[in-house]
């Protein structure tokens, strides 16, 4: 990634009434509906690899895919996990949709140690730092994670890495269950599944009383959308959601996510309507046109107001995408 | 001057969900203890966590020896209840997994005090790892120990805590607790790994091979829980052993990346040598997080000025080596005007930005972390009132 390649779309950012930044459009209907704007691609490739500090700086554009095969060649990955490996980092980490790996390896914004972005007005602006561990600052990329490009356009990240398991195999459990250090534990209201990661004998012990399973398959269609409730909540809310006509769903255990699909945008609803009841909330990730992709008053919109006009007073950068 | 020593009740403990609710006077460790009869424990590990307090925590994003797997605060902070300095109460993050909107915790943890005040915290419990094993490693050199450090980052190893300290260290801690640390060794790394039998026992071995082919002269495994917990005290006292060496000590923390440990640590003992002061070294090894103590006697005439002079050579020195300012303790005052030595004016104004959304009038710990002018036309004051 050039600096040169940067500065072009701090210029063409600054020049710009309206900017939207754009990926590979795997997770285009996240969230909010875009409006009109310049759409800038931000750069690809690996800008720095340092595999013996566990540390990997990409373009924002990158893809999934190519970053988890640079990693897995030297035995690393990071666990960013998208359901398209096609989406770009840059756009996982501006949607802030943590992978279904969380329960063992943590939400999307622990993996990020350093963003760069162009703001508003066209300056190239670095928040964070390059080593694992720095609190030298306000937390920036914190905020950039999660903020749908309102904030500044993403650049480049730089990211923790993880040694690769040497091992990882799915089960299935005959009842839900948070007995197992399980990278994932997935419930759909009638199957277990567990992800298992680690040394092959650990796993082979822990599994006694599991079925080895493929991996699941979450819930797909056209209309999609991902709930996040306390996860206390998730057995009352699955109960609430299997009463639901039209709705398929698979929830995160010990994590709070439930991944959900409706047959129809009214499905969706229905399941949105269901997170309210339990305190949480549902974003929606596909079709549903006509849902306002949070669903209800934003927490704090006050204070998020003012964080969003201390960045972009004039309200160009991906217009309409938060609710604010 | 607001003081939150006295709001120090644990107000919930939820074993299921594995979260409690915390005042931010609550201590550090005894919020560990409280929890501990349910197989759980707070994870972020500071060394000073007997005195320590949960809201200083959140406020500087502290770390410890167990943070280099486990992550440091912001990792295990929840949801915080802030009064913000206009007196609006506000709860940023919460216990569902995402919010919706901008991640506002995320931005006050770690701020410092300048966005506001918690008042209650909500913290993520960690449950006691299946197996644990903790090793001493021995080494009659600086290099070699911080070789290894970088062999076992490199080799695929990360283990749950990573600690080295140099033999002025040891040899104060042996003085002082008796931790059973080698008194003829240059450098000894702690090193803990967890997780389950089997992944524990590999993780052993390979820190074992990796210790010895860079030149270990001893690897020790401790027996059993006492062993553990006596090596980890002497890790924990190394600070109040100090004291046995010198009256004063300055402590700085910087935090370089971990292919770079070898040189920049030849480097720290360097300046200190060159400014005739004794520098001793005990710090999160695996993190890269160093914390040279330079040990000095304040009533020496013109020793404030060397230590000083050192003290920011070492700094300019991780810097250069790709490193930054501070890893756990914060910038505050001591490093608010080295903060152009890593951010352009414009990241700086990105942060002003930031800090001016949550405090408009800079009335929250004024004048800390960013240096003067950091916001483009900025008119800066001290609030009427306001200690600094």
């Amino acid at each position: 990634m050039t600096a040169s390649a940067v500065q072009a779309i701090a210029a063409s950012v600054a020049n710009a009434d309206a900017v939207v930044p754009v990926g590979t459009r795997t997770q285009w209907e996240t969230g909010n509906p875009s409006g009109e704007g310049l759409q800038i691609s931000a750069p690809a490739g690996i800008t720095r690899y340092e595999p013996d500090d566990l540390t990997i700086s990409v373009g924002a554009g990158t893809s999934c895919a190519v970053l988890d095969a640079t990693l897995a060649a030297h035995g690393q990955e990071c666990a960013l996990d998208p359901r398209d490996r096609a989406a770009t980092v840059g756009g996982v980490i501006a949607c802030g949709v943590s992978g279904i790996r969380r329960l063992r390896h943590g939400p999307l914004r622990d993996h990020v140690l350093e963003v760069r972005f162009v703001t508003a007005d066209g300056r190239v602006v670095k928040g964070g730092g390059p080593t694992v561990k720095n609190v030298t600052g306000y937390d920036l990329p914190r905020l950039l994670v999660g903020s749908f490009g309102t904030l500044g356009v993403l650049v480049q990240l730089t990211l923790r890495c993880r040694p690769r398991p040497a091992h990882a195999r799915w089960f299935r459990a005959p009842e839900p269950t948070d007995r197992f250090r399980a990278a994932a534990t997935l419930w759909d209201g009638r199957h277990t599944w567990i992800l298992l990661e680690g040394d092959e004998s650990d796993i082979e012990t822990q599994s006694s009383g599991l079925y080895p399973s493929e991996a699941p398959q979450l819930p797909d269609g056209e209309h999609r959308g991902r709930i996040s409730v306390a996860p206390g909540e998730l057995p009352a809310l699955g109960r609430d959601l299997d009463a639901l006509p039209g709705a398929r769903w698979c929830a995160e255990l010990g994590v709070g996510t439930v991944h959900v699909a409706g047959d129809d945008a009214a499905a969706l609803g229905r399941a949105r309507a269901a997170a309210h009841d339990h305190d949480g909330w549902l974003l929606r990730e596909a079709g549903a046109a006509e849902m306002d992709g949070f669903g209800r008053p934003l927490p704090n919109a006050e204070l998020m107001r003012r964080v969003k006009d201390a960045f972009d007073p004039a309200r160009k950068l991906a217009p309409g995408r938060l609710p604010l | 001057m607001i003081v939150t020593t006295r709001m120090n009740r644990l107000l919930d403990v939820d074993p299921h969900a594995r979260v409690a609710w915390v005042e931010p006077g609550v201590l550090n460790l005894d919020l560990t203890r409280a929890v501990s009869h349910l197989g759980l424990h707070y994870a972020p590990d500071p060394s000073s966590q007997q005195a320590c307090t949960i809201g200083g925590n959140v406020a500087t994003n502290a770390g410890g020896p167990h943070c280099l797997a486990a992550g440091v605060t912001s990792a295990h902070v929840l949801a915080v209840d802030v009064v913000l300095a206009d007196g609006e109460v506000v709860r940023l993050g919460g216990l569902a997994p995402d919010i919706a909107g901008y991640d506002l915790r995320g931005c006050f943890v770690g701020s410092e005090g300048t966005m506001g005040i918690a008042t209650r915290v909500a913290v993520r419990l960690t449950p006691d790892p299946p197996a644990v094993a903790t090793m001493l490693c021995a080494f009659d050199s600086i290099d070699a120990a911080a070789s290894t450090v970088t062999g076992t980052i490199a080799g695929g190893v990360l283990p749950a805590a990573l600690e080295m300290m140099d033999a002025r260290i040891t040899a104060a801690v042996e003085d002082f607790v008796g931790a059973g640390y080698p008194r003829d060794a240059q450098a000894v790394l702690l090193v803990e790994v967890d997780g389950l039998d089997r992944g524990v026992s590999a993780q052993v071995d390979a820190v074992r091979e990796i210790a010895l082919t860079n030149g270990a002269v001893s690897v020790r495994i401790a027996a059993d829980d006492a062993e553990r917990a006596l090596l980890w005290k002497g890790r924990k006292s190394a600070f109040g052993a100090i004291a046995r060496i010198a009256p004063d000590y300055y402590l700085h923390d910087a935090v370089v990346p971990r292919t770079r440990l070898v040189e920049v640590l030849r480097r720290v003992y360097e300046i200190a040598d060159a400014h005739q002061l004794i520098t001793m070294n005990v710090f999160h090894a695996g993190d890269g997080n160093l914390h040279p103590l330079i040990v000095f006697d304040r009533r020496e005439p013109g020793v404030w000025e060397r230590v000083y002079d050192a003290g920011s050579e070492i700094l300019t020195t991780c810097i250069a080596a790709g490193g930054v300012l501070t890893g756990e303790h914060g910038v505050g005052i001591e490093k608010r005007d080295l903060m152009p030595l890593l951010f352009s004016p414009d990241d700086l104004d990105a942060q002003a930005r930031l800090r001016d959304a949550f405090d408009p009038d800079g009335a929250a710990n004024p004048l800390k972390v960013l240096p003067r002018g950091s916001r483009c036309g900025e008119l800066q004051r001290v609030p009427d009132g306001a200690w600094i």
